[in-house]
């Protein structure tokens, strides 16, 4: 059976104890909030995606899932692996917040087959914490992934930010250190990108937000893919690197252009075709499902031109790259067809490279990314 | 002639109403139309007389708009007014003095709390040399900062009008409408012309329209026009049969007729507004007056700038959109120009840089068209060595230095009226422009009118906006030609990658290219953004480089970002990027924003 299943699901639990700064995602504070009412409604919703078939993958991100209290947390992953659990899953991950991952949630979790934590650290240095807004500091991160390791998780992945607002790439390089040090077979690394409707958007536009600037970010970029990768950890996606045999399985779903369920508020799926975005406010997230079943506030069915575009700017963040063998197979075109122009033009630019079978950015192109995917958008 | 129609020219008022910008005119315009119902509350979108789109946005006036009313007057009689627009802009003076022509008397309108400004008081002298009884109307007094003595006083000082009669109104609300109708019928003479005498009739306006032609709005002095009558333009001399007249109510109203005192449109098949130049006189083709309308004058434009597509397949586009334009503006003229750096364009004249604008936002907004503009220019006038002269008005023909005699530039005579707390401020302005005093009028307690002579180039764009900011906007400009002057200008060219780019070249005062080549240079580098290479930009006075910066190499632009599974953020990133590189021109290797072609112009005369 689970050579047919090809789909993940994603799971969103918005709330949060605390907002970080630079948070774009769908989140609210937990206080007062209808969690107990929202998690009825998230099993509804469950229930709705389960009876379109199994699962390989199963995510549940947030807001923050460790928010939750103990109790909550048990009925959460109660439903979910009654809905979606099966022997065959190949990878349950479930964000973690190292200021709320209780011995009790750990416990649960193994209990419930999760298999995979994704803890969100972002710095091991305590005064860009704070800068960020963050409510943990470096001890507890520190302590928090020993603490999951000693009660078995081992495939553990951190998520750590560069270009923070007063980031020196000496502090880059020590939380590097630190990262490497306890040793997980997964690190995700992203670059603070200021959203509309964050704190720090508003501090940007009354000026009084201090970024590193372009040619520092791409020298701490630089230093990140060489640290990590002397360290074993590879290189596989713009912002994932890690050990072999321990990719994300889950995300590697989103840069394949496979589909996946999105369950819970603003949650996106990919289903059918289809890609969707659901109901962001809690209240409305409940009434939605109340009434339908399902929370979907809009969607839009993928074009056939839509779909390449995305077989080329998801794929190509892979470092792998783009199979052209794949392509075909999916869309009975060559991409050389399709996109002869343009891979020529960026290959003559030296952002892109031909590797057998494989399309793929060269280093340039890695940092220069953006420049590489604009050029696969058709219209 | 007829009692009946006797009877009817003395019961015609033909007025204007002046007012500076903001002053209320639209909103004034408005009442009367109310007043006397040529469009019920219902009909009216605010501001009818502004048609265009633009001129609501900007809240000008660009097209001419006559009206005739019927207005039954608390006496019993009743009386045919028509309203002629103006234009409110110093770009469009001579249209102004042509449509005041048009007139017998004229509205003065002013605000109550801003007082007489220098724009409104250069209408104002256009409209006493046409011999116009005019009609002073204090608006705006229910603002809470309004002051009708002082303005009254205002305009008796400044302007030499007696203001004992002046309406105080407020258009707004409708406070002195009836006063003013009161005014116009009392006060504003009706026309004295000949109808039985040969036909004259002042054109002050076309327009075109696609399936009449030109539509030509006429004041008629003399004489009657009628369907089917052969008329001749004395100034082109064509002649047409007339196809049909009529007038706008401002519903549009054809008539058998137009006769003296009216003021109405024609048709006549007539293919080109170049044919129809406003100032110019209708008469018969058979019995043709001797002697036609004083005034007449052709226009000439004064400002000169390239306009190229973005996208340059859409070069026939831009010339068929151009000629769009140029049926209803007799006064933008084109010709095909080539650029080394933006391949295939138009060299286009303008009256001035609001004329400019607004030829562009129309490209841009009616036809789609997302165009380059190069600096704008004025007309030079170069003496070579060899002893012949020739207009240069692209900055990059400009000859080179060794085979020039000597270049002169266009000077207007500038007239700013401003309260006395800033004549120091302005003459230090004036100064920095290179500007030569010449003489300064105390005209009350307050203010004060400061005269200067200027090169043009030096006020065409930002020294309005200069003035307004360092005068908290109480100070206000009016110019006129003057002539051109032998100045020391040097031409100065700007390189990108070591390459030339002929459309950044400006002409500029040699004492101050050093420090506007290095402004534009820096300003250049802040708005190109970073290439996949490092990009040098130069300026350069012939071979001796001036000034020089760099553009660093784009170093790192992908998004290292976790979206989840938001597939469409992406896409939006990615489109928004893409739609915001197709708004660039690759000038040889380097993408250059559109703003980039147009801040050289804003840099060279900043200081």
């Amino acid at each position: 059976m689970t050579d047919q299943v090809t789909r993940g699901a994603y799971i969103h639990i918005p709330f949060c104890d605390h907002i970080c700064y630079y948070c774009d995602f769908n989140k609210v504070f937990m206080k007062n909030q209808p969690v107990d009412g929202y998690l009825d409604a998230l099993a509804k919703e469950m229930a709705y995606y389960a009876a379109m078939g199994p699962v390989k993958t199963i995510y549940i991100g947030g807001g923050t899932p460790t928010a939750l209290n103990e109790e909550q947390f048990e009925r959460m992953l109660s439903d979910v692996s009654h809905y979606f659990g099966h022997d065959a899953l190949q990878e349950f991950t479930v964000e973690a917040n190292p200021e709320n991952l209780s011995g009790g949630k750990l416990e649960l979790m193994k209990r419930y087959g999760v298999n995979r934590l994704s803890v969100g650290v972002q710095s091991f240095d305590n005064e860009l914490l704070r800068t960020i807004g963050r409510a943990h500091n470096a001890e507890n991160a520190r302590d928090t992934i020993q603490r999951a390791q000693a009660a078995g998780f081992e495939n553990i992945t951190l998520d750590l930010m560069f270009a923070l607002p007063g980031q020196t790439e000496e502090m880059l390089h020590q939380s590097l250190e630190t990262a490497l040090s306890l040793n997980t077979p997964h690190i995700s690394i992203y670059s603070l990108q200021i959203e509309p409707r964050t704190i720090f958007y508003n501090r940007m536009k009354g000026g009084k937000l201090r970024l590193p600037g372009e040619d520092i970010e791409a020298d701490m970029y630089g230093q990140i893919i060489f640290t990590l990768e002397k360290h074993g950890l590879r290189q596989y996606e713009i912002s994932n690197f890690s050990r072999s045999g321990y990719q994300g399985i889950h995300n590697s779903l989103y840069w394949h252009n496979e589909e996946y369920y999105g369950i819970g508020a603003g949650a996106h799926g990919y289903v059918n075709g289809k890609r969707y975005a659901n109901a962001g406010p809690v209240k409305k997230y409940i009434s939605l499902v109340g009434k339908h079943g399902f929370s979907e506030a809009s969607a839009h069915a993928v074009t056939v031109q839509e779909r390449i575009e995305e077989e080329m700017f998801l794929g190509l963040r892979l470092m792998r790259g783009v199979s052209q063998s794949r392509f075909l197979q999916k869309f009975g075109r060559h991409i050389k067809e399709v996109y002869g122009n343009q891979i020529n033009r960026l290959k003559s630019e030296g952002l892109l490279e031909e590797c057998g079978d494989y399309i793929k950015l060269s280093t340039k192109g890695i940092f220069l990314g953006n420049n590489v995917f604009e050029a696969f958008l058709l219209s | 002639m007829s009692e009946r129609s006797d009877s009817r020219q003395s019961h015609i008022r033909n007025f204007s109403i002046i007012a500076h910008i903001d002053h209320g005119k639209s909103t004034l315009a408005d009442r009367i139309l109310e007043a006397t119902q040529a469009l019920t509350k219902r009909e009216m979108k605010e501001q009818t007389l502004d048609a265009m789109d633009l001129e609501r946005e900007r809240g000008i006036t660009i097209k001419l708009n006559a009206v005739e009313l019927t207005y039954k007057a608390p006496d019993g009689e009743t009386y045919i007014f028509h309203l002629i627009d103006t234009p409110g802009h110093v770009d469009f003076s001579y249209e102004v003095s042509r449509s005041l022509a048009a007139c017998e008397g004229a509205l003065l309108v002013v605000d109550a709390a801003q007082g007489v400004e220098a724009q409104t008081l250069a209408n104002v002298f256009l409209a006493l040399e046409n011999n116009l009884e005019i009609i002073p109307v204090i608006n705006k007094i229910d603002l809470p900062n309004a002051d009708p003595d002082r303005v009254k006083k205002e305009i008796e000082d400044v302007i030499g009008l007696d203001a004992s009669d002046a309406v105080l109104a407020s258009a707004k609300t409708g406070i002195g409408t009836e006063d003013i109708l009161k005014q116009i019928i009392d006060r504003i003479p009706a026309p004295t012309g000949d109808p039985d005498a040969p036909l004259r009739a002042l054109i002050f306006d076309s327009l075109y329209d696609a399936y009449r032609g030109v539509v030509v709005y006429v004041r008629i002095i003399d004489g009657t026009v009628r369907v089917g009558d052969t008329i001749k333009l004395m100034a082109t001399g064509k002649t047409f049969e007339v196809i049909e007249v009529g007038v706008s109510t401002p519903k549009i109203e054809t008539r058998d007729a137009l006769s003296v005192g009216d003021v109405g449109f024609l048709t006549a098949s007539i293919k080109s507004v170049h044919d129809t130049r406003v100032g110019d006189t209708i008469t018969y083709a058979e019995r043709p007056a001797a002697e036609p309308l004083p005034g007449y004058r052709k226009m000439n434009p004064m400002v000169y700038c390239g306009l190229y597509p973005i996208d340059t397949a859409r070069y026939d586009d831009l010339r068929e959109a151009l000629g769009r334009l140029e049926l209803n503006d007799a006064a933008l003229q084109y010709e095909p120009e080539t650029s080394e750096a933006l391949g295939f364009g138009f060299r286009c004249g303008f009256l001035g840089l609001l004329h400019m604008d607004i030829v562009q936002e129309r490209l841009e907004r009616e036809f789609n068209i997302d165009l380059i503009a190069t600096a704008p220019s004025v007309i030079y006038k170069v003496k070579l060595t060899d002893g012949s002269t020739v207009d240069v008005g692209n900055p990059s023909e400009m000859p080179e230095r060794k085979y020039l005699e000597e270049v002169s530039e266009p000077y207007v005579k500038a007239t700013i009226m401003t309260p006395n707390d800033y004549v120091g401020t302005i003459m230090e302005l004036c100064q920095r422009k290179r500007g030569d005093f010449k003489n300064m009028e105390y005209l009350d307690d307050n203010r004060t009118n400061i005269i200067y002579d200027l090169p043009l180039s030096e006020i065409m764009y930002d020294f309005f906006d200069s003035l307004k900011s360092s005068t908290k906007g109480y100070a206000s400009l009016d110019y006129e030609m003057d002539g051109y002057r032998v100045s020391d200008l040097v031409k100065m060219d700007i390189l990108l990658n070591g390459e030339k780019v002929d459309a950044l070249s400006v002409i500029v005062h040699k004492e101050f290219a050093y420090d506007r080549g290095k402004a534009i240079v820096e300003k250049l580098k802040e708005l190109i953004p970073r290439q996949q290479f490092e990009v040098p930009i130069q300026a350069a006075i012939g071979l001796k480089i001036i000034s020089r910066s760099t553009i660093k190499a784009l170093r790192k632009n992908v998004l290292a970002k976790c979206y989840g599974g938001d597939v469409s953020r992406k896409r939006k990133l990615l489109e928004k990027q893409k739609e915001g590189k197709k708004r660039m021109k690759a000038v040889g290797s380097v993408d250059v924003p559109q703003e980039a072609f147009m801040a050289v112009f804003r840099m060279s005369h900043d200081d």
